[in-house]
Protein backbone atom coordinates (compact mmCIF):
# COMPACT_ATOMS: atom_id res chain seq x y z
CA UNK A 1 0.00 0.00 0.00
CA UNK A 2 1.66 3.16 -1.15
CA UNK A 3 1.38 6.77 1.09
CA UNK A 4 -0.83 7.85 -1.07
CA UNK A 5 -3.88 4.63 -0.19
CA UNK A 6 -2.34 5.15 3.16
CA UNK A 7 -3.92 8.94 3.61
CA UNK A 8 -6.86 8.23 1.86
CA UNK A 9 -7.73 5.69 4.38
CA UNK A 10 -6.65 7.53 6.64
CA UNK A 11 -8.90 10.23 5.64
CA UNK A 12 -11.78 7.90 5.04
CA UNK A 13 -11.77 6.99 9.00
CA UNK A 14 -10.74 9.97 10.75
CA UNK A 15 -14.51 11.16 8.74
CA UNK A 16 -12.36 13.88 6.33
CA UNK A 17 -16.00 14.48 4.80
CA UNK A 18 -18.80 16.90 5.37
CA UNK A 19 -21.82 15.62 7.76
CA UNK A 20 -24.29 13.21 5.86
CA UNK A 21 -27.55 14.68 6.54
CA UNK A 22 -31.23 13.53 6.27
CA UNK A 23 -32.11 15.25 3.29
CA UNK A 24 -28.75 14.85 1.73
CA UNK A 25 -28.60 18.40 1.63
CA UNK A 26 -25.74 19.45 0.38
CA UNK A 27 -23.17 20.59 3.02
CA UNK A 28 -20.22 22.66 2.81
CA UNK A 29 -17.20 22.03 1.35
CA UNK A 30 -14.06 21.86 3.78
CA UNK A 31 -15.77 20.31 6.79
CA UNK A 32 -14.62 17.34 8.59
CA UNK A 33 -16.33 15.19 11.24
CA UNK A 34 -15.84 15.53 15.09
CA UNK A 35 -18.11 12.82 16.06
CA UNK A 36 -20.36 10.32 14.82
CA UNK A 37 -23.18 9.16 16.40
CA UNK A 38 -24.29 5.44 15.84
CA UNK A 39 -27.71 4.04 16.70
CA UNK A 40 -27.39 5.52 20.27
CA UNK A 41 -30.62 4.58 22.48
CA UNK A 42 -30.61 5.78 26.23
CA UNK A 43 -32.37 4.48 28.78
CA UNK A 44 -33.58 6.34 32.34
CA UNK A 45 -34.22 3.06 33.92
CA UNK A 46 -37.48 1.34 32.43
CA UNK A 47 -37.82 4.91 30.19
CA UNK A 48 -36.37 4.39 26.32
CA UNK A 49 -35.59 8.12 26.19
CA UNK A 50 -33.70 8.27 22.62
CA UNK A 51 -34.69 6.07 20.11
CA UNK A 52 -32.19 5.01 17.62
CA UNK A 53 -30.13 8.51 17.16
CA UNK A 54 -27.79 8.96 14.14
CA UNK A 55 -26.34 12.01 13.36
CA UNK A 56 -22.63 13.10 12.22
CA UNK A 57 -21.46 16.15 13.83
CA UNK A 58 -18.93 18.49 11.79
CA UNK A 59 -15.66 20.27 13.57
CA UNK A 60 -15.92 23.46 14.18
CA UNK A 61 -19.41 24.09 13.01
CA UNK A 62 -22.39 24.77 15.50
CA UNK A 63 -25.38 21.70 15.70
CA UNK A 64 -28.17 22.87 16.83
CA UNK A 65 -30.44 20.26 18.43
CA UNK A 66 -34.34 21.81 18.72
CA UNK A 67 -37.85 20.12 19.55
CA UNK A 68 -40.36 20.42 21.79
CA UNK A 69 -40.27 20.12 25.65
CA UNK A 70 -39.62 16.58 26.61
CA UNK A 71 -38.68 15.37 23.40
CA UNK A 72 -34.96 13.86 24.64
CA UNK A 73 -32.74 16.53 23.28
CA UNK A 74 -30.91 17.55 26.18
CA UNK A 75 -30.73 13.91 27.08
CA UNK A 76 -29.12 13.23 24.20
CA UNK A 77 -26.75 16.20 24.82
CA UNK A 78 -26.04 14.99 28.14
CA UNK A 79 -25.01 11.68 26.34
CA UNK A 80 -21.90 13.54 25.16
CA UNK A 81 -20.02 14.21 28.48
CA UNK A 82 -21.34 11.35 30.18
CA UNK A 83 -23.74 13.55 32.21
CA UNK A 84 -26.25 10.48 33.26
CA UNK A 85 -23.66 8.23 34.83
CA UNK A 86 -24.07 10.45 37.96
CA UNK A 87 -27.28 8.93 38.59
CA UNK A 88 -27.92 5.52 39.06
CA UNK A 89 -29.73 3.86 36.57
CA UNK A 90 -28.84 5.19 33.22
CA UNK A 91 -28.12 3.09 30.37
CA UNK A 92 -26.54 3.80 27.30
CA UNK A 93 -26.36 1.64 23.83
CA UNK A 94 -24.74 2.22 20.77
CA UNK A 95 -22.05 4.68 20.03
CA UNK A 96 -20.68 8.07 20.32
CA UNK A 97 -16.99 8.07 18.19
CA UNK A 98 -14.79 11.33 18.64
CA UNK A 99 -12.86 11.68 15.66
CA UNK A 100 -10.11 12.06 14.41
CA UNK A 101 -8.83 9.41 17.63
CA UNK A 102 -12.09 7.17 17.32
CA UNK A 103 -12.81 7.19 20.69
CA UNK A 104 -16.19 5.68 21.99
CA UNK A 105 -17.73 8.08 24.43
CA UNK A 106 -20.24 5.85 25.67
CA UNK A 107 -17.63 2.83 25.16
CA UNK A 108 -17.97 0.39 28.92
CA UNK A 109 -14.62 0.56 29.58
CA UNK A 110 -14.33 4.56 29.10
CA UNK A 111 -13.79 6.68 31.67
CA UNK A 112 -16.29 9.27 32.09
CA UNK A 113 -13.91 12.16 33.08
CA UNK A 114 -11.24 11.60 30.27
CA UNK A 115 -14.49 12.06 28.44
CA UNK A 116 -15.24 15.41 30.27
CA UNK A 117 -11.83 16.63 30.17
CA UNK A 118 -12.44 16.53 26.48
CA UNK A 119 -15.39 17.97 26.50
CA UNK A 120 -16.86 20.68 27.78
CA UNK A 121 -20.34 21.98 29.19
CA UNK A 122 -22.07 25.07 29.78
CA UNK A 123 -25.47 24.61 31.63
CA UNK A 124 -29.27 26.49 31.93
CA UNK A 125 -28.43 28.32 34.69
CA UNK A 126 -25.41 30.04 34.97
CA UNK A 127 -23.33 27.60 37.73
CA UNK A 128 -20.67 29.77 38.79
CA UNK A 129 -18.67 28.33 41.64
CA UNK A 130 -18.76 29.97 45.12
CA UNK A 131 -14.93 30.97 44.26
CA UNK A 132 -13.45 34.24 43.07
CA UNK A 133 -13.82 34.65 38.91
CA UNK A 134 -10.22 33.73 38.50
CA UNK A 135 -10.73 30.23 40.65
CA UNK A 136 -13.82 29.81 38.56
CA UNK A 137 -12.07 29.70 35.32
CA UNK A 138 -9.22 27.94 36.72
CA UNK A 139 -10.83 25.56 38.18
CA UNK A 140 -10.48 23.06 34.83
CA UNK A 141 -6.77 23.62 35.59
CA UNK A 142 -6.44 23.19 38.76
CA UNK A 143 -8.45 19.69 38.64
CA UNK A 144 -6.44 18.46 36.50
CA UNK A 145 -3.62 19.61 38.50
CA UNK A 146 -2.10 22.77 36.65
CA UNK A 147 0.27 24.05 39.59
CA UNK A 148 2.39 26.73 37.48
CA UNK A 149 0.91 30.44 38.58
CA UNK A 150 2.20 31.31 35.10
CA UNK A 151 0.25 28.83 32.54
CA UNK A 152 -2.75 29.62 35.08
CA UNK A 153 -2.35 33.14 34.71
CA UNK A 154 -2.49 33.02 30.63
CA UNK A 155 -4.63 30.49 30.32
CA UNK A 156 -7.15 32.54 32.74
CA UNK A 157 -6.85 35.77 30.77
CA UNK A 158 -7.27 33.75 27.24
CA UNK A 159 -11.11 32.10 28.48
CA UNK A 160 -12.07 35.33 29.56
CA UNK A 161 -10.46 37.05 26.41
CA UNK A 162 -12.53 34.36 24.34
CA UNK A 163 -15.55 34.66 26.15
CA UNK A 164 -15.72 38.59 26.37
CA UNK A 165 -15.74 39.34 29.59
CA UNK A 166 -11.88 40.51 30.17
CA UNK A 167 -12.35 43.96 29.86
CA UNK A 168 -15.47 43.70 32.40
CA UNK A 169 -13.64 41.74 35.40
CA UNK A 170 -10.15 42.43 34.35
CA UNK A 171 -9.59 44.57 37.68
CA UNK A 172 -11.70 42.32 40.34
CA UNK A 173 -10.36 38.89 39.30
CA UNK A 174 -10.58 37.99 42.80
CA UNK A 175 -13.98 39.24 43.47
CA UNK A 176 -16.58 37.00 44.10
CA UNK A 177 -18.11 35.55 40.92
CA UNK A 178 -21.73 35.80 42.72
CA UNK A 179 -21.49 39.68 42.04
CA UNK A 180 -21.56 39.60 38.65
CA UNK A 181 -25.27 39.97 36.44
CA UNK A 182 -26.71 36.98 35.09
CA UNK A 183 -25.38 37.50 31.43
CA UNK A 184 -21.99 37.94 32.81
CA UNK A 185 -22.35 34.78 34.86
CA UNK A 186 -22.98 33.04 31.83
CA UNK A 187 -20.13 34.43 30.08
CA UNK A 188 -17.59 33.33 32.85
CA UNK A 189 -19.17 29.93 33.11
CA UNK A 190 -18.35 29.72 28.95
CA UNK A 191 -14.65 31.22 29.63
CA UNK A 192 -14.68 28.17 32.85
CA UNK A 193 -15.51 25.64 30.05
CA UNK A 194 -12.97 27.35 27.70
CA UNK A 195 -10.11 27.45 29.76
CA UNK A 196 -9.05 23.50 29.45
CA UNK A 197 -9.28 23.93 25.36
CA UNK A 198 -12.01 21.63 24.54
CA UNK A 199 -12.90 19.82 21.63
CA UNK A 200 -16.76 19.65 21.59
CA UNK A 201 -18.12 22.68 23.46
CA UNK A 202 -22.15 21.72 24.35
CA UNK A 203 -24.52 24.37 25.19
CA UNK A 204 -27.59 23.43 27.08
CA UNK A 205 -30.26 26.31 26.39
CA UNK A 206 -27.60 28.54 27.95
CA UNK A 207 -29.99 31.73 27.18
CA UNK A 208 -32.76 30.51 28.77
CA UNK A 209 -32.25 32.48 32.29
CA UNK A 210 -31.21 35.32 30.37
CA UNK A 211 -32.61 39.14 29.08
CA UNK A 212 -33.04 39.96 25.54
CA UNK A 213 -29.36 41.48 25.33
CA UNK A 214 -27.34 38.84 27.28
CA UNK A 215 -28.94 36.65 24.85
CA UNK A 216 -27.21 38.45 21.87
CA UNK A 217 -23.70 38.53 23.33
CA UNK A 218 -24.20 35.03 23.94
CA UNK A 219 -25.46 34.28 20.61
CA UNK A 220 -22.72 36.42 18.92
CA UNK A 221 -19.84 34.51 20.77
CA UNK A 222 -21.51 31.40 19.93
CA UNK A 223 -20.68 32.48 16.48
CA UNK A 224 -17.10 33.60 17.30
CA UNK A 225 -16.36 30.24 19.64
CA UNK A 226 -16.94 28.47 16.49
CA UNK A 227 -13.86 28.83 14.83
CA UNK A 228 -11.95 27.13 17.89
CA UNK A 229 -14.27 24.81 18.51
CA UNK A 230 -17.11 22.10 17.64
CA UNK A 231 -20.41 23.39 19.31
CA UNK A 232 -23.68 21.65 19.87
CA UNK A 233 -26.06 23.70 21.35
CA UNK A 234 -29.86 23.10 22.75
CA UNK A 235 -32.13 25.55 22.06
CA UNK A 236 -35.53 26.42 22.61
CA UNK A 237 -35.95 29.36 20.62
CA UNK A 238 -36.01 28.60 17.20
CA UNK A 239 -34.66 31.88 16.13
CA UNK A 240 -31.70 31.61 18.00
CA UNK A 241 -31.13 28.03 16.22
CA UNK A 242 -31.59 29.48 13.14
CA UNK A 243 -29.10 32.82 14.06
CA UNK A 244 -26.25 30.36 15.14
CA UNK A 245 -26.06 26.93 14.31
CA UNK A 246 -24.94 25.86 10.51
CA UNK A 247 -26.25 22.52 11.68
CA UNK A 248 -30.24 21.79 12.92
CA UNK A 249 -31.29 18.25 14.27
CA UNK A 250 -35.15 18.23 15.06
CA UNK A 251 -36.04 15.74 17.41
CA UNK A 252 -39.44 14.65 18.38
CA UNK A 253 -40.17 11.80 21.26
CA UNK A 254 -36.29 11.13 21.69
CA UNK A 255 -36.19 10.14 18.03
CA UNK A 256 -34.35 12.42 15.52
CA UNK A 257 -37.13 13.59 12.52
CA UNK A 258 -34.80 15.20 10.80
CA UNK A 259 -31.22 16.95 10.22
CA UNK A 260 -30.28 18.93 7.82
CA UNK A 261 -28.23 22.25 7.03
CA UNK A 262 -30.18 25.19 8.89
CA UNK A 263 -31.20 27.14 5.86
CA UNK A 264 -32.53 23.43 4.60
CA UNK A 265 -34.78 22.78 7.75
CA UNK A 266 -35.73 26.35 8.13
CA UNK A 267 -36.87 27.25 4.61
CA UNK A 268 -37.31 23.63 2.88
CA UNK A 269 -37.73 20.72 5.54
CA UNK A 270 -38.65 17.73 3.68
CA UNK A 271 -40.86 16.02 6.44
CA UNK A 272 -44.28 17.18 7.74
CA UNK A 273 -43.62 17.15 11.23
CA UNK A 274 -40.46 19.93 11.05
CA UNK A 275 -42.31 22.37 9.04
CA UNK A 276 -45.63 21.68 11.75
CA UNK A 277 -42.92 22.51 14.57
CA UNK A 278 -40.64 25.40 12.88
CA UNK A 279 -43.54 27.08 11.80
CA UNK A 280 -45.43 26.83 15.25
CA UNK A 281 -48.63 24.80 15.14
CA UNK A 282 -47.02 22.81 18.00
CA UNK A 283 -44.62 22.25 20.18
CA UNK B 1 -83.14 45.44 53.83
CA UNK B 2 -81.37 47.23 56.50
CA UNK B 3 -81.63 43.75 58.45
CA UNK B 4 -78.96 42.09 55.69
CA UNK B 5 -76.16 45.04 56.81
CA UNK B 6 -76.51 44.54 60.41
CA UNK B 7 -76.69 40.75 60.21
CA UNK B 8 -73.31 41.16 57.73
CA UNK B 9 -71.43 43.70 60.12
CA UNK B 10 -72.47 40.92 63.38
CA UNK B 11 -71.10 38.33 61.36
CA UNK B 12 -67.76 40.11 60.03
CA UNK B 13 -67.69 41.51 64.41
CA UNK B 14 -67.41 37.81 65.40
CA UNK B 15 -65.03 36.78 62.74
CA UNK B 16 -62.79 39.69 63.96
CA UNK B 17 -63.03 38.81 67.78
CA UNK B 18 -62.46 34.74 67.21
CA UNK B 19 -59.61 35.48 64.66
CA UNK B 20 -57.85 38.17 67.14
CA UNK B 21 -58.42 35.71 69.84
CA UNK B 22 -56.51 32.85 67.76
CA UNK B 23 -53.70 35.30 67.43
CA UNK B 24 -53.79 35.95 71.24
CA UNK B 25 -53.66 32.01 71.97
CA UNK B 26 -50.85 31.56 69.20
CA UNK B 27 -49.09 34.55 70.09
CA UNK B 28 -48.73 33.29 74.26
CA UNK B 29 -47.55 30.06 72.97
CA UNK B 30 -44.75 31.73 70.58
CA UNK B 31 -43.94 34.19 73.93
CA UNK B 32 -43.55 31.49 76.56
CA UNK B 33 -40.85 30.23 75.60
CA UNK B 34 -39.10 33.70 75.28
CA UNK B 35 -40.54 34.60 78.77
CA UNK B 36 -39.02 30.97 80.39
CA UNK B 37 -35.70 31.74 78.81
CA UNK B 38 -35.73 35.63 80.32
CA UNK B 39 -37.09 34.31 83.63
CA UNK B 40 -33.88 31.70 83.79
CA UNK B 41 -31.45 34.77 83.28
CA UNK B 42 -33.56 36.80 85.49
CA UNK B 43 -32.91 34.68 88.48
CA UNK B 44 -29.23 33.11 87.14
CA UNK B 45 -28.47 37.46 87.35
CA UNK B 46 -30.14 37.72 90.32
CA UNK B 47 -29.03 35.24 92.50
CA UNK B 48 -25.37 35.96 90.83
CA UNK B 49 -25.25 39.71 91.65
CA UNK B 50 -25.53 38.66 95.35
CA UNK B 51 -22.82 36.47 94.56
CA UNK B 52 -20.94 38.98 93.58
CA UNK B 53 -21.88 41.85 96.85
CA UNK B 54 -19.37 39.22 98.52
CA UNK B 55 -16.58 38.26 95.92
CA UNK B 56 -15.39 40.86 93.65
CA UNK B 57 -15.92 39.47 89.73
CA UNK B 58 -11.81 40.59 89.69
CA UNK B 59 -11.34 37.88 91.94
CA UNK B 60 -14.03 35.56 90.32
CA UNK B 61 -12.25 35.76 87.26
CA UNK B 62 -8.92 35.79 88.10
CA UNK B 63 -7.99 33.79 91.23
CA UNK B 64 -6.91 30.51 90.01
CA UNK B 65 -8.38 28.26 93.18
CA UNK B 66 -11.94 27.39 93.38
CA UNK B 67 -12.83 25.93 96.81
CA UNK B 68 -15.81 27.71 98.26
CA UNK B 69 -17.04 24.75 100.59
CA UNK B 70 -13.68 25.13 102.02
CA UNK B 71 -12.87 26.94 105.25
CA UNK B 72 -10.32 28.92 103.24
CA UNK B 73 -12.55 29.96 100.43
CA UNK B 74 -11.55 30.84 97.06
CA UNK B 75 -14.10 32.15 94.40
CA UNK B 76 -11.87 31.99 91.32
CA UNK B 77 -13.77 30.47 88.06
CA UNK B 78 -10.59 29.72 86.15
CA UNK B 79 -10.28 25.83 87.46
CA UNK B 80 -13.48 25.29 86.64
CA UNK B 81 -13.56 27.28 82.78
CA UNK B 82 -10.62 25.15 82.02
CA UNK B 83 -11.85 22.21 82.50
CA UNK B 84 -15.13 23.05 80.56
CA UNK B 85 -12.72 24.27 77.66
CA UNK B 86 -10.03 21.37 77.54
CA UNK B 87 -12.92 18.75 77.58
CA UNK B 88 -15.15 20.38 74.63
CA UNK B 89 -12.01 20.97 73.01
CA UNK B 90 -11.37 17.02 72.81
CA UNK B 91 -15.00 16.57 72.18
CA UNK B 92 -14.06 18.74 69.27
CA UNK B 93 -10.89 16.88 67.90
CA UNK B 94 -13.18 13.61 67.76
CA UNK B 95 -16.53 15.43 66.30
CA UNK B 96 -15.48 17.54 63.93
CA UNK B 97 -13.38 15.66 61.62
CA UNK B 98 -15.55 12.45 62.07
CA UNK B 99 -18.45 14.12 61.51
CA UNK B 100 -18.27 16.49 58.83
CA UNK B 101 -16.29 13.30 57.11
CA UNK B 102 -19.57 11.26 57.90
CA UNK B 103 -21.57 13.95 56.28
CA UNK B 104 -19.32 14.03 53.36
CA UNK B 105 -20.12 10.55 52.53
CA UNK B 106 -23.44 10.18 53.46
CA UNK B 107 -23.93 12.99 51.19
CA UNK B 108 -21.89 12.36 48.17
CA UNK B 109 -20.78 8.87 48.46
CA UNK B 110 -23.47 6.58 50.21
CA UNK B 111 -25.88 4.78 48.23
CA UNK B 112 -29.26 5.28 49.34
CA UNK B 113 -29.48 1.75 50.90
CA UNK B 114 -26.05 2.81 52.70
CA UNK B 115 -27.64 5.80 54.02
CA UNK B 116 -30.64 3.95 55.51
CA UNK B 117 -28.54 1.73 57.22
CA UNK B 118 -25.90 4.17 58.31
CA UNK B 119 -28.56 7.90 59.46
CA UNK B 120 -30.75 5.17 61.70
CA UNK B 121 -27.67 3.78 63.70
CA UNK B 122 -26.29 7.70 64.15
CA UNK B 123 -29.82 8.98 65.37
CA UNK B 124 -28.76 5.73 67.87
CA UNK B 125 -25.74 7.16 68.88
CA UNK B 126 -27.55 10.62 70.35
CA UNK B 127 -30.42 8.63 71.96
CA UNK B 128 -28.24 6.44 73.85
CA UNK B 129 -28.77 8.47 77.53
CA UNK B 130 -25.80 10.59 78.86
CA UNK B 131 -25.13 8.55 81.99
CA UNK B 132 -24.34 5.64 79.74
CA UNK B 133 -21.81 7.68 78.13
CA UNK B 134 -20.15 8.64 81.26
CA UNK B 135 -19.66 4.87 82.61
CA UNK B 136 -18.34 3.71 79.04
CA UNK B 137 -16.18 6.83 79.34
CA UNK B 138 -14.88 5.41 83.12
CA UNK B 139 -15.19 1.82 82.66
CA UNK B 140 -13.96 1.02 79.27
CA UNK B 141 -12.25 4.19 77.44
CA UNK B 142 -10.16 5.28 80.26
CA UNK B 143 -8.78 1.44 81.07
CA UNK B 144 -8.11 1.01 76.99
CA UNK B 145 -6.55 4.56 77.22
CA UNK B 146 -4.65 3.77 80.25
CA UNK B 147 -2.52 0.67 78.53
CA UNK B 148 -1.72 3.64 76.17
CA UNK B 149 -0.69 5.49 78.69
CA UNK B 150 0.10 3.58 82.19
CA UNK B 151 0.54 6.89 84.25
CA UNK B 152 -3.33 7.79 83.16
CA UNK B 153 -5.19 8.43 86.58
CA UNK B 154 -8.75 6.77 86.48
CA UNK B 155 -10.55 10.53 86.03
CA UNK B 156 -8.67 12.68 83.59
CA UNK B 157 -10.61 14.74 80.59
CA UNK B 158 -9.11 12.95 77.88
CA UNK B 159 -11.46 9.88 77.82
CA UNK B 160 -14.48 13.01 79.38
CA UNK B 161 -13.63 14.45 76.28
CA UNK B 162 -12.90 11.88 73.79
CA UNK B 163 -16.83 10.16 74.51
CA UNK B 164 -18.33 13.26 74.29
CA UNK B 165 -17.14 13.55 70.85
CA UNK B 166 -18.70 10.55 69.87
CA UNK B 167 -21.82 11.28 71.68
CA UNK B 168 -22.18 14.94 69.61
CA UNK B 169 -20.83 13.50 66.06
CA UNK B 170 -24.84 12.85 65.43
CA UNK B 171 -25.34 16.53 65.83
CA UNK B 172 -22.23 17.54 63.59
CA UNK B 173 -22.87 15.01 60.86
CA UNK B 174 -26.65 15.48 60.34
CA UNK B 175 -26.75 19.49 60.26
CA UNK B 176 -24.05 19.23 58.05
CA UNK B 177 -24.73 16.84 56.11
CA UNK B 178 -28.20 19.08 55.85
CA UNK B 179 -26.63 21.98 54.68
CA UNK B 180 -24.55 19.58 52.10
CA UNK B 181 -27.62 18.34 50.11
CA UNK B 182 -28.94 21.18 50.36
CA UNK B 183 -26.36 22.49 47.53
CA UNK B 184 -28.06 23.02 44.21
CA UNK B 185 -27.33 19.59 41.67
CA UNK B 186 -26.40 22.24 39.30
CA UNK B 187 -23.40 23.19 41.38
CA UNK B 188 -22.47 19.74 41.28
CA UNK B 189 -22.78 18.93 37.81
CA UNK B 190 -20.99 22.20 36.95
CA UNK B 191 -18.21 20.34 38.68
CA UNK B 192 -18.32 17.18 37.40
CA UNK B 193 -18.86 18.62 33.47
CA UNK B 194 -14.88 20.17 34.02
CA UNK B 195 -13.58 16.55 34.72
CA UNK B 196 -13.30 17.11 38.21
CA UNK B 197 -13.53 13.75 41.32
CA UNK B 198 -16.01 12.71 43.22
CA UNK B 199 -13.79 14.43 45.76
CA UNK B 200 -12.80 17.14 44.34
CA UNK B 201 -16.44 18.18 43.27
CA UNK B 202 -16.81 17.44 47.05
CA UNK B 203 -13.93 19.51 48.72
CA UNK B 204 -13.57 22.23 45.91
CA UNK B 205 -17.57 22.94 45.53
CA UNK B 206 -20.08 21.04 47.82
CA UNK B 207 -18.28 21.97 51.05
CA UNK B 208 -17.08 25.64 50.22
CA UNK B 209 -20.69 26.62 49.17
CA UNK B 210 -22.13 24.40 52.37
CA UNK B 211 -20.10 26.05 54.70
CA UNK B 212 -22.21 28.08 56.53
CA UNK B 213 -24.39 25.28 57.14
CA UNK B 214 -21.73 23.12 58.18
CA UNK B 215 -20.17 26.39 60.94
CA UNK B 216 -23.69 26.04 62.14
CA UNK B 217 -22.94 22.52 62.41
CA UNK B 218 -19.77 22.63 64.72
CA UNK B 219 -21.43 25.94 66.63
CA UNK B 220 -24.16 23.71 68.13
CA UNK B 221 -21.63 20.29 68.26
CA UNK B 222 -19.29 23.32 70.76
CA UNK B 223 -22.73 23.91 72.77
CA UNK B 224 -23.65 20.60 73.35
CA UNK B 225 -20.02 19.32 74.52
CA UNK B 226 -19.96 22.94 77.16
CA UNK B 227 -23.44 21.64 78.34
CA UNK B 228 -22.49 18.00 78.59
CA UNK B 229 -22.67 17.19 82.56
CA UNK B 230 -22.97 13.71 83.36
CA UNK B 231 -20.14 12.08 81.62
CA UNK B 232 -17.78 14.75 82.72
CA UNK B 233 -19.23 14.27 86.20
CA UNK B 234 -18.75 10.46 86.00
CA UNK B 235 -15.10 10.43 83.86
CA UNK B 236 -13.51 13.34 84.15
CA UNK B 237 -13.18 13.86 88.43
CA UNK B 238 -14.97 16.43 90.48
CA UNK B 239 -11.68 18.09 91.74
CA UNK B 240 -11.18 21.71 90.50
CA UNK B 241 -7.94 21.65 88.87
CA UNK B 242 -6.35 24.18 87.07
CA UNK B 243 -5.11 22.70 84.21
CA UNK B 244 -4.39 22.54 80.17
CA UNK B 245 -3.56 18.76 80.16
CA UNK B 246 -6.22 16.45 79.27
CA UNK B 247 -4.48 13.53 80.67
CA UNK B 248 -5.61 14.90 84.43
CA UNK B 249 -8.42 15.00 86.51
CA UNK B 250 -10.26 18.04 86.55
CA UNK B 251 -13.70 19.47 87.24
CA UNK B 252 -15.68 21.73 84.53
CA UNK B 253 -18.65 24.20 85.52
CA UNK B 254 -21.64 21.92 84.95
CA UNK B 255 -20.01 18.77 86.92
CA UNK B 256 -19.47 21.68 89.91
CA UNK B 257 -23.45 22.14 89.73
CA UNK B 258 -24.22 19.06 89.78
CA UNK B 259 -21.94 18.11 92.43
CA UNK B 260 -22.97 21.42 94.58
CA UNK B 261 -26.55 21.33 93.88
CA UNK B 262 -27.11 17.35 95.58
CA UNK B 263 -25.62 18.50 98.54
CA UNK B 264 -27.95 20.30 101.09
CA UNK B 265 -27.09 23.88 101.33
CA UNK B 266 -29.04 26.44 102.47
CA UNK B 267 -30.75 28.85 100.84
CA UNK B 268 -29.04 32.21 100.78
CA UNK B 269 -25.37 31.38 101.42
CA UNK B 270 -22.58 32.31 99.44
CA UNK B 271 -21.83 28.30 98.59
CA UNK B 272 -25.47 28.55 97.17
CA UNK B 273 -25.09 31.50 95.12
CA UNK B 274 -22.02 30.13 93.49
CA UNK B 275 -24.24 27.57 91.66
CA UNK B 276 -25.72 30.66 90.04
CA UNK B 277 -22.33 32.47 89.46
CA UNK B 278 -21.01 29.03 87.48
CA UNK B 279 -23.86 29.05 85.88
CA UNK B 280 -24.14 32.63 84.38
CA UNK B 281 -20.35 31.91 83.43
CA UNK B 282 -22.50 28.69 81.66
CA UNK B 283 -24.27 30.62 79.62
CA UNK B 284 -22.47 33.61 78.93
CA UNK B 285 -20.01 30.96 77.44
CA UNK B 286 -22.25 29.50 74.72
CA UNK B 287 -23.62 32.82 74.00
CA UNK B 288 -20.14 34.02 72.81
CA UNK B 289 -19.86 30.80 70.72
CA UNK B 290 -23.71 31.53 69.28
CA UNK B 291 -23.00 35.27 68.84
CA UNK B 292 -19.53 33.71 66.77
CA UNK B 293 -21.33 31.53 65.02
CA UNK B 294 -23.91 33.65 63.92
CA UNK B 295 -21.38 36.27 62.47
CA UNK B 296 -19.58 33.18 60.71
CA UNK B 297 -23.08 32.30 59.35
CA UNK B 298 -23.61 36.27 57.80
CA UNK B 299 -20.01 36.07 56.31
CA UNK B 300 -20.59 32.71 54.69
CA UNK B 301 -23.69 33.81 53.34
CA UNK B 302 -23.08 37.08 52.34
CA UNK B 303 -20.09 35.03 49.92
CA UNK B 304 -22.14 32.40 49.09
Amino acid sequence: MGPDMQTANAAKTTGDRAPRTGTGGLAEAGTRLKAQVRNLNFYYGNVHALKNINLEIAEKRVTALIGPSGCGKTTYLRCFNRMHDLYVDNRYEGEIVLRPDGLNIIGKGVDPIEVRMRISMVFQKPNPFPKSIYENVAYGLRVRGVRKRSIVDEKVEQALQAAALWDEVKDRLHGLAFNLSGGQQQRLCIARALATDPEILLFDEPTSALDPIATARIEELVHELKQRVTIIIVTHNMQQAARVSDYTAFMYLGEVVEFSGTDTIFTNPSKKQTEDYITGRYG
Amino acid sequence: MSAVPSELSQRFRLRQVRERAVEVLLFLAAFSSVAITLGIVGVLVYESLAFFGHVSLWDFLTDTQWTPLFDDAHYGILPLMAGTLVTTAMALVVAIPIGTITAIYLSEYASHRMREIIKPVLELLSAVPTVVYGYFALLFITPLLQKLFPDLPGFNMLSAGLVIGIMIIPYVSSLSEDAIRAVPMHLREGSYAMGATRLQTALRVVIPSAISGIAAAYILGISRAIGETMVVAIAAGMQPNLTWNPKEPAETITAYIVQVSLGDLPHGTLAYQTIFAAGLTLLVMTLVFNIAGYYLRQRFRQAY
